[in-house]
């Protein structure tokens, strides 16, 4: 599938617009002070994930979360998937609660993870219609519109019928958004979709995704590694240190503000730099973040 | 009427696909048949070294409906083993389907997988033995076979927590759980001659009261009513074991989600 010169120079101009319009309706996204501690050792104080964080993201925005190795970002995508309990705080998701409209909120969302979860011995078609049948869509349907996405991203229909574990990483991973897709979800959950793609293949995830926003309304929460999409693709870009929201703006507005504040190259990563209190050779050594401020 | 049409479906999305399973796996499943007969033969053959031909019976009966129970109750924790393996199980939880959809979806595609490998079975051995069925009841050893499967399912629901909690060392508890069950719910022998205490568990098992039936109906072609004594508290266990294994179940997913446990990568 190739993608066309008008793709690949898209500016994210369009999807700051939405951030700016009034809010119609309850927010696709809120997150009221949420919290989750994991408890690894008894006779230490347990880890903090996520810590107090409070997010707004309104309906068709696609919301970065940035941050570095341990923050919490895969944490915070699971507490929103219903995968995770809270310790603290509440979440909802188009006005219904996490908790109580347990069911609806399933209806509303999906969620793709760094990892291709399959069955790998069974073909993406078999693995897809498992998914199309647990949301209840027409099996036909759906597959369908699965070779449509597959194609979309670059995957013949051929392939539809081989075992996921005859396909490389980069495959595995657009047949699992194939797999979310599918379900229509209102919230997308991406949880670091283009790690391990080849450059291609991640711009057409990207140009992908920013179809999905404009036809399709889905309100997209991305966390990635990779700065450059992240500002090609995220409306608002949060930063997590530690389990703390330690920064919300826009891309625009997070470069002007770390060289106006901080007198750093107007870039996103200085801003990264700046917001996760380390630099990422840490990370690497430590493997654990703790907060920035 | 909808969510009931909804429930049926995404039910039948795990019967499909553990069906996908077998299939693509189907060399191991041959093996894994090629197993239960040599293990039924050989616990079997006792009885034809004594020469008994009612002890013969016996075992055959008691190997071939234990194989039954024991597939039953293991391949609903398999199911959840898989998935907790493949790392399918966070995308299946997420998905809006109920817990108990998800787990008798599982326990339906196990009874009928279950029966035809006894049928396999029993088929094998009938000949191999040259067993005469002629006056066995075997329209009431099947109504026990499918109202014990029931509160087998319960059970097998409540050992699938053990692979939930734990991918690697979990299907083994699982093997725990069924030996247990196989040392008080007199398989090979009559559970009278166990201690007392041993006899009183016995009588929890579900598998006692359908391996004494199935007896009574093959061996001595007893008639339906003879039945009902092991047919009641079939019933009333599964009126306990399914919805204990269902809560069981719930409440260790929500442990699992408040400690993290159901996480495999990422
Ligand atoms: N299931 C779990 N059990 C215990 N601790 C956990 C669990 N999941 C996450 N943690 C801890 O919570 C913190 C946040 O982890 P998380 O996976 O959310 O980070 P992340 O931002 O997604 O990192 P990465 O960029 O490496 O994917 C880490 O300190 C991690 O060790
Ligand atoms: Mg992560």
């Amino acid at each position: 599938m190739s993608i066309s010169v008008q793709e690949l120079t898209q500016t994210p101009a369009a999807s700051q617009s939405i951030v700016q319009s009034v809010p119609v309706g309850p927010a696709a996204l809120l997150v009221d002070h949420a919290t989750k501690r994991f408890k690894v050792d008894r006779r230490k104080p347990p880890v903090v994930a996520v810590d107090d964080v409070s997010i707004r993201i309104e309906r068709g925005e696609i919301y970065g979360l940035l941050g570095a190795n341990g923050s919490g970002k895969s944490t915070f995508i699971r507490l929103v998937s219903g995968l995770l309990t809270l310790d603290a705080g509440r979440v909802e998701v188009f006005g219904h609660d996490l908790v109580r409209e347990e069911m609806a909120v399933k209806r509303l969302i999906n969620r793709v993870s760094v990892d291709a979860a399959f069955f790998k011995k069974l073909s993406p078609a078999e693995n897809l219609s498992f998914a199309a049948r647990l949301y209840g869509l027409d099996t036909r349907e759906a597959h369908r519109k699965a070779v449509a996405i597959m194609a979309r991203l670059g995957i013949g229909e051929k392939r539809m019928s081989r075992p996921v574990e005859q396909m490389s990483r980069g495959m595995q991973q657009k047949v699992a958004i194939a797999r979310a897709i599918l379900t229509s979800p209102m919230l997308l959950l991406l949880d670091e979709p283009t790690t391990g793609l080849d450059p291609r293949s991640k711009l057409d995830v990207q140009a992908f995704v920013e179809e999905l926003r404009a036809d399709h309304d889905t309100t997209i929460v991305l966390t990635t590694h990779d700065l450059a999409e992240a500002e090609r693709l995220c409306g608002r870009i949060g930063i997590l240190a530690g389990g703390r929201l330690t920064a919300e703006e826009t891309p625009e507005c997070l470069k002007s503000r770390v060289a106006f504040e901080y007198g750093l190259p107007p870039t996103l990563e200085s801003a990264f730099m700046q917001y996760t209190g380390r630099s990422l050779d840490d990370d690497i050594e430590e493997g654990e973040a703790e907060p920035a401020d | 009427m909808i969510a009931i049409t909804r429930e049926a479906r995404a039910s039948y999305a795990f019967v499909e696909r553990n069906f996908n399973l077998t299939k693509r796996y189907w060399g191991w499943e041959v093996a894994f048949l090629v197993y239960a007969v040599a293990g039924a033969l050989s616990v079997s053959l006792i009885g034809q070294s004594v020469g008994d031909r009612r002890l013969l019976m016996s075992l055959v009966v008691g190997a071939v409906f234990w194989n039954y129970l024991s597939v039953v109750f293991q391949s609903i924790g398999d199911t959840i083993t898989w998935e907790r393996w493949e790392g399918t199980l966070e995308y299946t939880m997420m998905a809006p389907v109920r817990r108990s959809v998800q787990l008798l979806g599982s326990a339906l595609y196990a009874v009928v997988y279950g029966l035809v490998h006894t049928t396999v079975l029993l088929i094998v051995l009938a000949l191999f033995f040259s067993l005469d069925l002629g006056h066995a009841n075997l329209g009431a050893a099947a109504i026990f076979m499918v109202v014990g499967s029931a509160s087998l399912i319960g059970i097998g629901m409540l050992a699938a927590i053990l692979p939930m909690m734990s991918v690697e060392r979990g299907s083994q508890m699982v093997f725990v759980l069924q030996s247990c069950l196989l040392l008080v719910s007199g398989v090979y022998y009559s559970t009278e001659i166990l201690p007392s205490w041993m006899q009183l568990i016995s009588r929890i098992s579900p598998a006692t009261y359908v391996l004494d039936a199935i007896r009574k109906a093959l061996i001595d072609g007893a008639s339906a009513d003879q039945l009902l004594p092991d047919l009641w508290p079939l019933l009333a266990m599964a009126f306990v074991f399914i919805p204990l294994g269902m809560w069981g179940f719930g409440r260790a997913e929500h442990y699992a989600k408040r400690t993290g446990k159901l996480k495999r990568v990422g």
